[in-house]
């Protein structure tokens, strides 16, 4: 009995020890989840919040055929997909390369690693505009230095043009202007984080391993091949989730370097215009939950196939 | 033999290149955001191009016009409020949580360490349409405080889960003698628990830190007075504001920055830590 009580007031400890944090994950992130799910089936616009009406019980699928039958949406959602795919493979690869470069010893080594790291570790706000300047077709230097070395005759707005005409060894095809620059700045933003994955696996490779391999006279290209590549394997596969998850969901560098203009409407932008541009809350509201259900859909068949994949290996 | 030399010579020739090209393109924008900040708008206006910066003509005027005619000097004291409030409660609450979740037992105990991290993932951009509507309704949205409140729900689910971690690898024998010596499990928290884990609680600062300094999304939406704006939104307003006056904007934005990037070089070490731990599974 008495053991009974002590056990039931530890339970009590621990259910006041984490209360604070149950209330304020539940008020800030479940509730408005759930609550979403209800406004996406209401025909809610910002100057209904003053009313009583969003507790009234008239559900209806307009915001969803809305939202299906907007002729942006196919465009939207592949530009969407374009990007979270474009961006995280970028970022991966760029911090691939990051890692390989920072692997082995040097003069100033942690000062470089420190740096490679600040992209992602500076305000999103700075940097944005940062790179917005630098791009800007009057004032920004990489058009002042294109122009003046001949590379190109008259400025290009890489964040405000939505194609461009590019010729390469005589084939000439058109390439998303703006999509690419800010892809372009998701590299550069979030290589840091697959950097620091892949830096820390390709420390724990057991140097006898290369050892070995070099007895067999492999080089350095082979090593990477046979050696570093299949160590690096679930690394990737993870860093790869985490990023197309992110890059899905990011809303802010898209935002802040186009405001979605130019061919870089993705579905947050959308979640955005839909409230503050048209006033409908219901749509907007849609709108996110058609990115939460893509999303959950893609974690599936990601679990499922990486589950295969494992299976067949073993 | 010779292959491999060759092959090794190339490897180490590219690996020189490829150093130098990413140390450029990672440090080129801060350098030209710094640098720009020091200029004038004329300089801006009629050499775009020049990459130097006269240290004979390096003017204060943008930070002196950003701080005063801008009100940034009030957008910093804002940020420094919501951040480091942030901070304390965030450390706080997932220190007293995550003691509960290792050393406690209670039912649903397995479920709240693996939800602890399912919450993490809930993309921004799905919640603030929500939060919008509910804190316009109350009429609480344009307050510095629900901000605060918002960054800790984003913070604490990564801060508890990182402590947790943490408190595992702590003997819990030590806590017992303090418990028959008559502490209370907060008496415990305090006196044994909390010195043992500095490292630990670093990292959960400074993340958290972070997180609240650089936060853009929820200040944009949620703040309207300019008395209530943390630096991310007074940059954004900044931006808006002014058209050619790009030294503004970096010297706004170089403000931003600057204390992010002090703890970050003074304490590196703990930062990465918390960085990793969001996204490795325990």
């Amino acid at each position: 009995m008495t053991t009974n009580t002590l056990s039931n007031r530890e339970a009590r400890l621990a259910f006041w020890m984490l209360a604070p944090t149950f209330f304020i994950v539940f008020l800030i992130v479940i509730f408005p989840m759930i609550w979403n799910v209800w406004l996406s089936f209401k025909p809610v616009g910002l100057a209904d919040l003053r009313g009583a009406s969003l507790w009234r019980f008239n559900l209806t699928l307009d915001n969803f055929l809305k939202v299906f039958q907007d002729p942006e949406f196919v465009t939207v959602f592949l530009t969407t997909i374009f990007y979270a795919v474009g961006g995280s493979l970028l970022s991966i690869f760029l911090g691939l390369i990051a890692a390989l470069l920072v692997n082995r010893e040097f003069p100033a080594r942690n000062v470089v690693r420190g740096l490679f790291i600040s992209p992602y570790i500076a305000p999103v706000v700075a940097v944005t505009f940062t790179w917005g300047f630098i791009l800007d077709p009057q004032l920004g230097v990489i058009n002042w230095a294109g122009m003046e070395h001949g590379l190109w005759s008259s400025p290009i707005p890489f964040l405000s043009q939505r194609w461009f005409e590019v010729s390469l060894f005589g084939v000439a095809f058109k390439l998303p202007l703006a999509l690419t620059s800010v892809i372009l700045f998701d590299g550069w933003r979030y290589f840091p984080f697959a950097f620091l994955f892949i830096l820390a696996r390709l420390q724990a490779v057991p140097e006898e391993l290369y050892q070995a391999s070099a007895v067999d006279g492999a080089g350095p290209i082979g090593r990477f091949y046979h050696i570093t590549l299949p160590q690096l394997g679930t690394v990737l596969a993870n860093l790869f989730l985490f990023r197309f998850i992110w890059t899905f969901n990011k809303f802010d560098d898209i935002f802040l370097l186009t405001s979605g203009q130019s061919g870089t409407k993705v579905l947050t932008i959308k979640v955005y215009d839909y409230a503050f541009g048209e006033f409908n809350i219901g749509a907007s509201s849609a709108v996110a939950m058609v990115l939460f259900v893509s999303l959950a859909v893609f974690l599936i068949f990601y679990f499922r196939w990486i589950v295969r994949e494992t299976q067949s290996l073993l | 033999m010779n292959r491999e030399r060759l092959e090794n010579l190339i490897v180490d020739f590219l690996r020189i290149a490829g150093l130098v090209f990413f140390i450029v393109a990672v440090a080129f924008p801060f350098y030209w955001m710094l640098v720009s900040s020091f200029k004038s708008l004329e300089e801006l206006l009629m050499q775009p191009g020049n990459l130097w910066i006269d240290l004979k003509h390096i003017s204060f005027n943008a930070y002196i016009e950003v701080l005063f005619d801008h009100g940034f000097s009030r957008y910093i004291l804002n940020s420094a409020y919501v951040s480091l409030a942030t901070v304390i409660l965030s450390v706080a609450l997932a220190t007293v949580g995550g003691y509960a979740v290792t050393r406690l037992h209670f039912r649903g105990q397995r479920f709240m360490s693996a939800g602890i991290l399912l919450i993490y993932m809930f993309p921004a951009i799905v919640l603030v349409i929500p939060l919008y509507v509910i804190f316009a309704k109350m009429g609480l949205r344009d307050s510095i405080h629900v901000l605060i409140l918002v960054y800790l729900a984003q913070t604490l689910p990564v801060a508890l889960y990182m402590l947790r971690s943490y408190f595992l690898t702590l003997p819990a024998e030590m806590e017992y003698a303090g418990l028959i010596d008559g502490c209370s499990r907060f008496g415990v928290i305090w006196r044994i628990i909390l010195p043992l884990s500095a490292p630990a609680l670093a990292s959960v600062a400074l993340y958290t830190f972070m997180i609240a300094w650089n936060e853009f999304l929820f200040a944009f939406m949620f703040l309207d007075t300019p008395e209530n704006f943390t630096l991310s939104r007074g940059v954004i307003q900044l931006a808006q504001s002014v058209h050619l006056s790009k030294q503004l904007v970096m010297a706004a934005s170089v403000m931003v920055t600057v204390p992010i990037m002090v703890l970050f070089l003074v304490f590196e070490r703990f930062l990465v830590q918390g960085l990793t731990a969001g996204a490795t599974k325990g």
